[in-house]
Formats: C-alpha cells, sequence, structure tokens
C-alpha cells in the first residue's frame, strides 16, 4: 500500500512539471489579474489616502478572479486519456489526490500573489500603517480559503454543463465570508485604523470546517456516478 | 392518502384568506409605524418559513449521502426550490418595509445578509441541479447543500463585527409584540406554512413521476437498440 503523502507528492511534481513547461495557468492568470489592476484604477483613479482604503477589496477580487483561471483547469487536464477515471479505479485514496491538487493551486495562486503585490504597491502607492507582518499571515490565511473550496467545487463542476461558468457560480458565495476576512483584514493592516485579530481568527475558523469538509466530502464527489 | 391533498388544499384557502382578513383588517395598528408595519405578517412567517424549508433540505442531502435513497434527494430539490421562492419574498418585503421605516432599502446587517447569502448559496444549489445531469447530480447537490450550511454561520459571525440595525427577533429575542399581534403572525406562519406543504407535495409528485418517466424512456431506449 502506498502512502498518502507519497501519492500526494508525486501528483503535485506531476502538475508542478507540466505547470513549469507549460506555464499556462501562471501566464493567464498573471495577464488577467494585470488586466483587472490596470482597469480598477482607471476607474477609480484613487488617491493615496482613499487606495489604502479600497486597496484590500481590489486586491482579493483580482486575486479571486486569477485564481478561477488556474482552478477550472485544475481537474479538466486529468479528463483526458482518462486518467481521473484511472484514478477513480485505483485503490489510491481519494484525499491524497485532493490535497495534491489543492497544493497545487495553492502554489500557483502565492506566486501569482507575489508577483502581482509589488504591481498593486505601485500603482496604489500603497504603504500599510498598521502591523504589516499580518499581511502575510492573511495572505496564506485567505489564498488556502480560495483554494481549498475551489478545488473541491472544481472537481464538482467537471461533471456539469457548461463547467467553466459552473465554478464561480458555485464558489463565489460559499467564499463570501472568507473574502469578507481577507478584505477587512488587508484594509484593517494597511489603514491601521482597527486591529485585524477578529478577522484573521475568521479565516482560521473558515480554513479549518472547509478543509475537513472538503477532506470528508471528496472521495464521494469524485466517486458520484 | 389521495383524499387528504384536497383537503390540505381547503384548509390552506381557508388560513390564507382568514390570515389575510386578521393581517389587514382585525390586527391593532403599530402605535409608531402606522399601518406599515402590516408588512411584519408576510416578511416574518415567509423568513421562517424559508429556514425551515433550508434545514429540511439540510437534513434531506445528509440522509441522501449515508442512506443514498431516492426519495430523500426528492425532498431535498422540493424543498430548496420552495425555500428560493420564500426567501425571495422575504428579501423583496423586507426592503419594502425597511424604506419607510429605517430610511433606507437595504443595510449590510447581520441579518440582511446572511439571508442574502443563504439566498445566494440556494439559488447555485438550483444551478447546479440544473446543469449537471445524470445519477451523479444528486450527490454534487447534497455536498452542496452541507457547504451551504457550514457557510451561513460563518458568514453570520463575520457581520456580527458590525452594528446591527434589524430588530431582534420577536420571539425569545427579548423584544416585545403585543399579544393579538403575535397571534395574527402565528396564524399566517400556519397559513404560509400549509401552503409551502402544499406546493411541496404535489413538486415532489411531479418529480417522482418525472423519474419514472426518464427511466422507462432510458429502458425503453435501450430495449429498442437491441434487435438491430
Amino acid at each position: 500500500m502506498i502512502s498518502l503523502s507519497s501519492i500526494t507528492r508525486a501528483t503535485l511534481a506531476k502538475d508542478l512539471r507540466l505547470e513549469w513547461r507549460s506555464k499556462d495557468a501562471i501566464n493567464s492568470m498573471l495577464f488577467f489579474s494585470l488586466l483587472v489592476v490596470v482597469i480598477f484604477s482607471f476607474v477609480f483613479n484613487p488617491t493615496a489616502e482613499e487606495s489604502r482604503r479600497i486597496a484590500g477589496g481590489l486586491i482579493w477580487v483580482a486575486f479571486l478572479f486569477a485564481a478561477v483561471v488556474a482552478l477550472n483547469q485544475t481537474w479538466a487536464r486529468e479528463l483526458r486519456n482518462q486518467v481521473l477515471d484511472a484514478y477513480r479505479i485505483s485503490p489510491a485514496p481519494a484525499n491524497a489526490l485532493f490535497l495534491a491538487k489543492a497544493l497545487g493551486n495553492f502554489i500557483f495562486v502565492s506566486v501569482l500573489e507575489a508577483l502581482m503585490t509589488p504591481l498593486f504597491i505601485v500603482f496604489y502607492t500603497l504603504r500599510a500603517l498598521g502591523p504589516a507582518y499580518q499581511l502575510p499571515i492573511v495572505a496564506v490565511l485567505g489564498t488556502w480559503a480560495l483554494v481549498v473550496n475551489g478545488t473541491f467545487f472544481a472537481a464538482m463542476s467537471l461533471r456539469t454543463r457548461a463547467r467553466e461558468i459552473m465554478l464561480p457560480l458555485l464558489l463565489f458565495p460559499i467564499s463570501i465570508p472568507a473574502l469578507t476576512g481577507m478584505v477587512e483584514a488587508t484594509s484593517a493592516i494597511l489603514t491601521g485604523e482597527y486591529s485585524a485579530r477578529f478577522w484573521i481568527a475568521l479565516l482560521v475558523a473558515y480554513d479549518v470546517v472547509f478543509t475537513i469538509a472538503c477532506l470528508l466530502l471528496f472521495e464521494t464527489v469524485l466517486h458520484a456516478e | 392518502m389521495k383524499r387528504a391533498f384536497p383537503i390540505l388544499a381547503i384548509l390552506t384557502a381557508g388560513l390564507l384568506s382568514y390570515g389575510l382578513y386578521e393581517a389587514l383588517v382585525a390586527a391593532p395598528t403599530d402605535q409608531l409605524q402606522g399601518n406599515v408595519y402590516r408588512i411584519i405578517y408576510y416578511h416574518v412567517p415567509s423568513a421562517w418559513t424559508a429556514f425551515l424549508m433550508f434545514l429540511i433540505n439540510f437534513v434531506a442531502s445528509v440522509t441522501y449521502l449515508i442512506r443514498r435513497n431516492v426519495k430523500a434527494d426528492a425532498i431535498a430539490v422540493v424543498t430548496a426550490e420552495v425555500g428560493v421562492v420564500y426567501c425571495t419574498i422575504v428579501l423583496v418585503t423586507g426592503p419594502l418595509w425597511a424604506r419607510p421605516v429605517w430610511g433606507i432599502w437595504w443595510t449590510w446587517d447581520m441579518r440582511l445578509t446572511s439571508t442574502l447569502v443563504l439566498w445566494l448559496i440556494y439559488v447555485s444549489y438550483l444551478f447546479l441541479r440544473k446543469f449537471s445531469s445524470g445519477s451523479q447530480t444528486p450527490v454534487l447537490a447534497a455536498a452542496l447543500a452541507i457547504f451551504g450550511a457550514l457557510d451561513v454561520p460563518l458568514v453570520y459571525f463575520s457581520i456580527w463585527f458590525f452594528r446591527t440595525q434589524h430588530p431582534q427577533p420577536v420571539i425569545g429575542g427579548g423584544g416585545s409584540i403585543d399579544p393579538r399581534m403575535l397571534h395574527v403572525m402565528l396564524l399566517n406562519w400556519a397559513a404560509f406554512l400549509c401552503f409551502a406543504g402544499l406546493v411541496c407535495w404535489s413538486r415532489y409528485r411531479l418529480e417522482i413521476l418525472q423519474r419514472e418517466v426518464e427511466e422507462t424512456q432510458a429502458l425503453e431506449a435501450l430495449l429498442d437498440r437491441r434487435p438491430q
């Protein structure tokens, strides 16, 4: 019996290698969020004071939209050559596959965030007035919140007609509390007017609840026939 | 069982008309709000009914995942649809009432926001059911229902941080209400529940029949193909 972690590692390594060679997801996500940043700054044309207040919202909405690009192609790749069917009949634990996919998406979206954040700072002349060390914590928790449910719902929308449209329809309503948490925490840190503690706690609760839910339900969804 | 349906229909019609009379004519006028408040007799019972429908949907979804019972899935479809209708009534009557009383149509308060998010989740649930085909639909839908149920408390807490404008619940929330008004409200709730039950019942029968037709058609298509 192959262990859970070795399957996760193998699948993750395969996905990363595929992405490294094609760079499909990361390039389209990068260009997409660049467009969002440029369009938003044309639309709002904010001053430094205003942008500090709205930047939290803009950043996360841009990342959310861009993440959908990566999430949509998570499973689509496995449909070719019936890879997913092969996985279904293999005795490998379903959660190993899920964790690999979720971690892969987490890495893609984190890379996107690392590359896009400097651009946001330049375009919106941002400077954190609050405790800036909390920003990476918020980024990690928020990204995981988007990615864990996104990977799960992408597996669900794979089974539907119009699957590319189905993913945001399923993901966005469920992500509302997480998005509120990320945006409020980021705004709190940027403006320094109030504490981000409550929102970070909310994100932790969201991550824990939905990671457990995904792991409990993924096998059922994968084997749904 | 077949005779019970017309009886329930007549009971519902009677309750709805009596409830309408009580709400618009017999109930006392509110001291502060005047006649505007009478929308409470539609707003609050609809909300209770919608939440009850979503609760039944959740229980039916969990039951389906454990037992794989077709009836549980049919109940889940039906309650989600009726729940969305009632939730829509809540979301429409709420702003109509809020505008003259609070002076605003909408505010991002705890109850309003969580009701809206609940509505959004269940609309996406109906979309999922519509866009997915075949026998996997019930499993996917049930999984989404569980995610939705987990999400609502988180929404509630996330808004908890802001000031709340919506009045405390009239029952069990420390608010005070004239016993006469409460009586009318409960009467209307009974009427709405009967109506929801009636709609669910016929929709449930339709759903079961539809599935039988689909099964028969699939079987016939299979048999037709065989001779060639």
